[in-house]
């Protein structure tokens, strides 16, 4: 099966990005998002509003979870294995039985379309950050949100540089936690 | 949050991801709890007392290789598992393989004995407790493949756990043979097989509810 461009584009920021390329990180992000938002637009159509949360817990748990994926297998298998398993674990606590005669299909087309128009998340991502406890919290507001550097923010919060660090990174595992347990 | 602001939180945190991750988790948790496996073998069973000399027979390599084995396929099928889009495929030839071997080995062995002693091959002595026993030991490692499974993504989670049980199993069942007075094939054919499946169905039932992500 050829590659498609989309495929290999997003192969070189990933692989890069894996390697600490924050800028490739970003941009393979960025991109992602966009395909996913169509692939999943297409498959819940009877939830719209879903779409933009789902989007946006797919990008957590492929961030989350990056390390499972290595270079030499297809981009396209592994991030529409973590869509899908996303995507059915919604519908089964949203919608139950009546909602699964369709979505799930085999179709891996996850980079065939691209949709940069976000529509509004409705699960308010930044309300389960406040839920989280302050040694996570805190380093996650400071230095991503304000734009503040590590060594600030571990002046302004008494935390030492290592725990600003681990606290941004478990941080995020935990908000992951926080959006299975918010359904 | 919006989903560009989310885009810039997560890259943000783009440290260095380590190669062949998944592979490295699982092997640190098998090494940290072979030891509490076998330290629990050699203060509640010990070793066999001829075990120098039980090395000289071959049938002491075969059920040390039964273990191996599924020890070997159930770390390749669980890593696989463990990565979103991977597919098992062949692998699940090799767990099959060592089981399918020693049930040969077991038929030939009963073919070949006389009809009263067949039933002694396949009993031998500590039958009551050769299953639970393995799954004893291979506890400490079940336990700590799942703590790693749960680090990582499995999307079928109750295959990832099964598998963990067998590769527990199968490094269990090699523990446990350092203990193990019985030799006969068909015997291994049956409570080596019983021991390592315990912990394949705890798995199966275990992996659905613990291994979200």
């Amino acid at each position: 099966m050829a590659k498609s461009e989309a495929e290999l584009r997003l192969h070189g920021l990933f692989v890069r990005g894996l390697a600490g390329d924050a800028a490739a990180y970003r941009s393979f992000l960025e991109q992602l998002a966009s395909h996913l938002r169509a692939f999943l637009a297409r498959r819940l159509f009877g939830w719209p509003d879903e779409v933009e949360d789902l989007v946006q817990e797919c990008l957590l748990a492929m961030h989350n979870q990056r390390h499972t994926y290595q270079p030499d297998q297809p981009l396209t298998a592994w991030v529409h294995a973590i869509a899908r398993y996303k995507m059915i674990d919604l519908l089964r606590a949203r919608a139950g039985r009546e909602a699964l005669h369709d979505p799930l299909d085999d179709d891996l087309a996850v980079f065939a379309e691209s949709a940069t128009e976000a529509s509004d998340a409705r699960r308010d991502l930044a309300g389960l950050l406040a839920t989280l406890p302050d040694r996570h919290r805190l380093p996650i507001v400071h230095t991503r949100l304000e734009g503040l550097s590590v060594a600030e923010t571990a002046r302004l919060t008494g935390m030492s540089e290592s725990a600003v660090k681990v606290g941004v990174h478990r941080g995020l595992k935990a908000l992951a936690q926080k959006i299975r347990g918010s359904r | 949050m919006r989903t560009d602001q989310l885009v810039a939180l997560l890259a943000a945190d783009a440290a260095p991801v380590r190669r062949r991750a998944v592979s490295r988790r699982l092997g640190v948790a098998l090494a940290i709890a072979l030891p509490v496996s076998a330290a629990w073998m050699l203060m509640a069973y010990g070793v066999r007392r001829d075990l120098i000399e039980a090395m000289f027979w071959p049938m002491f390599w075969v059920r040390l290789l039964f273990g191996a084995g599924i020890a070997l396929a159930a770390f390749v099928v669980v890593q696989r598992l463990a990565r979103p889009g991977v597919r098992v495929r062949g692998a699940w030839l090799g767990l099959a393989a060592p089981v399918l071997l020693i049930w040969l080995l077991a038929l030939v062995a009963l073919l070949s004995a006389p009809v009263e002693e067949r039933a002694a091959l396949v009993m031998g002595h500590t039958w009551r407790s050769c299953a639970i026993d393995i799954a004893v030991v291979s506890l400490p490692m079940f336990a700590a493949l799942l703590w790693a499974l749960k680090g990582l993504a499995p999307t079928r989670p109750a295959l990832a756990g099964a598998a963990a049980g067998a590769l527990a199993g199968g490094a269990g069942a090699m523990v446990y043979a350092l203990h193990c007075p019985e030799l006969a094939a068909p015997y291994i054919a049956v409570w080596y097989v019983a021991g390592i499946a315990l912990p394949v169905v705890a798995g199966a039932l275990i992996g659905p509810r613990l291994l979200r992500w």
